[in-house]
């Protein structure tokens, strides 16, 4: 096991190192560079060759990627001058928010999809599984900024029981005025649902055709008891995997989500940036927001190797 | 045609849903391309003293907020919605099966280095990715297509790689190298072909995802500019007179859009099943 780990970490790490990478490359196919970027369209080339040469931009590149990537380790992303702020700062305010409304949503997703997926794997083929197949599949592949804008006609608009926009402040404040976070949090869970429970059904369903059930049921087990004590807990590792490769999706899920509701979160930061072309917040949600997602997919195949022992010995011997 | 060819069009004919599924979307690329020709609308210009007119004579699903009508609105959307998607998955598959077949074929370091650049990049949503991209460029149809492709290339890679690992061990790909055949001709003559059922059914569900994403594009403001118009935009626009009762300028596309990722990923699903070699038998 701690080999395992000591290799999927090492992995990790020179995957964040390529992000870093990737981000650093984004910058500079910025059109006119980085310098053009910050001080507009207007600037004179004498100001960017004085901007260039304070901020150490004329330097070899891969110096200036060796700086940038230690003022980055040091918390320090740029500066907004769109917004008159450091990056760093925008993102301590916006990070907790996402991961808040992130969290919950993806909890409450996994709660509800489990079940979900086990009773359509379970009754295959009968009516039960096709009425929630097509909510399923209607959900998945409706806009999610449409599913969210009918959520607000629906439960604010028309019938006056929640607020149609988030609540601001921050994450403690936001869950003091729960009922603001309700719409929030439904859109993103449905459509996580939505995506979750197909793959609980399949999960299902094939180990519903494994020996071991046919074995169980023969020693006169009711289909109840091998659903809840062989089926759930091999159906449901490969769900820890789900979670770690979904983690992108879900966070661009979150960003339209934020967009609908006005949700201060970081995708919201983001999608402000790219409207105001307001390239250094939007490098540093880049940065921020993979580094989070290298470290999220490590947690969750540590979680996976962790309950189940087949998968740690394989992946330690290739 | 082979004979695995020939099983796999009876398993997919035999599944139901997959063929309602391929019907649906041959209706409605008749209604976006043939329809055109027979419902002739005016889409350019506009015509401010018919704005909002409720459906009925003349215009079956009324007309939008510049009095253009919707139902042709509808067939030029869903041809830039089609064509961006198709497009866009084409060429994100092209890109990725090369990439991955290569660092599959190739092995060791260099597979090791190149998959994790794949890591690197699939780490970063691909919303926010294409976001940048939209931000840089104007957004045409062609920027679209190449944003989207730019950033789904990486899920084919992995699967590619993943087959051209196995595959490179097998006889009649290492056999090449003993004939003196040299390694573009490996990839491109026997590890590429065997991979070509992962990636059809892989590029089909790429569609479906590529047209939700532009719609979404459309909505934050960054998709194709008007007079051209995608689903997405129709349904974005439409959208901003939620409260105002004039249903038909959201329901037909955004029921449009539903049905069309339904039936693709209906085709997909069937694909898949059609063509993977356990359910077959």
């Amino acid at each position: 096991m701690t080999r395992f780990v000591l290799r999927r970490t090492v992995q990790a790490l020179a995957v964040l190192l390529i992000v870093s990478i990737v981000v650093f490359a984004l910058m500079h196919v910025l059109p006119g560079g980085p310098a053009r970027a910050i001080l507009g369209p207007r600037a004179t080339e004498a100001a960017i060759a004085a901007f260039n040469q304070a901020n150490g931009f004329d330097l070899p590149l891969p110096e200036q990627y060796l700086r940038w990537l230690t003022n980055a380790l040091h918390g320090d992303l740029g500066f907004s001058y769109k917004r008159n702020e450091a990056v760093a700062s925008l993102l301590r305010q916006t990070v907790p928010r996402t991961l808040l409304l992130v969290g919950l949503g993806t909890l409450i997703a996994v709660v509800l999809a489990i079940p979900i997926g086990l009773i359509q794997g379970v009754r295959r083929n009968r009516p039960v599984d096709h009425v929630l197949t097509t909510i399923t599949f209607t959900l998945y592949s409706m806009p999610v900024f449409w599913l969210g804008l009918l959520l607000v006609d629906i439960f604010a608009v028309r019938l006056g029981w929640l607020p149609p926009e988030a609540p601001s402040g921050g994450p403690l404040q936001m869950l003091s005025n729960p009922a603001g976070l309700v719409l929030p949090l439904l859109t993103l869970s449905l459509v996580t649902i939505a995506s979750f429970s197909r793959y609980v059904r399949a999960s299902t369903v094939e180990q519903l055709e494994q020996d071991y059930v046919r074995t169980a049921r023969a020693k006169g087990l009711e289909t109840g008891g091998v659903v809840l004590h062989h089926v759930l807990r091999n159906a449901l590792s490969p769900v820890v995997t789900l979670l770690g490769l979904s983690l992108p999706w879900i966070l661009g899920g979150s960003l339209v989500v934020e967009a609908v509701f006005n949700f201060p979160g970081t995708g919201f930061l983001f999608w402000n940036a790219a409207q105001g072309q307001d390239y250094p917040v939007m490098l540093g949600v880049v940065l921020v927001v993979g580094i989070g997602t290298v470290l999220g997919s490590l947690l969750a195949d540590l979680g996976y190797a962790l309950l189940d022992p087949r998968v740690r010995d394989q992946l330690s011997t290739t | 045609m082979n004979t695995r060819t020939r099983d796999a069009g009876r398993a997919f004919a035999g599944n139901r849903l997959a063929v309602i599924g391929l019907v649906t979307l041959v209706l409605i690329a008749v209604f976006c391309f043939i329809g055109p020709l027979l419902w002739r609308t005016e889409q350019v210009h506009t015509s401010l003293g018919d704005t909002f007119l409720p459906p009925g004579t003349g215009h079956p699903l009324g007309t939008d907020d510049l009095g253009r009508d919707v139902l042709g609105r509808l067939m030029l959307g869903g041809q830039i919605s089609l064509i961006v998607g198709i497009s866009a998955a084409v060429i994100a598959t092209t890109i990725g099966a090369l990439y991955g077949s290569i660092a599959g074929y190739a092995g060791g370091a260099v597979d090791s280095v190149m998959m994790r650049v794949v890591d690197a990049v699939i780490s970063i949503p691909t919303l926010f990715l294409i976001l940048f991209v939209a931000a840089l460029v104007a957004p045409t149809v062609g920027a679209l297509i190449l944003a989207v492709a730019l950033t789904s290339w990486l899920v084919p890679a992995r699967l590619v790689r993943g087959e051209a690992l196995t595959l490179r061990n097998l006889d009649f790909v290492s056999m090449v190298k003993v004939m003196g055949g040299g390694s573009t001709r490996a990839v491109t003559r026997h590890v590429l072909p065997n991979t070509v059922s992962t990636l059809v059914v892989n590029a089909t569900f790429q569609i479906a995802d590529a047209i939700l994403i532009i719609a979404t594009l459309s909505f934050l403001g960054l998709g194709p500019r008007p007079p051209a118009a995608s689903w997405g935009g129709v349904l974005s626009n439409g959208l901003q007179y939620e409260y105002s009762g004039y249903w038909w300028l959201i329901y037909p596309a955004g029921i449009a859009i539903i049905i069309t990722v339904v039936a693709i990923n209906l085709v997909g699903d069937g694909l898949r099943d059609a063509l993977s070699p356990r359910s077959a038998r």
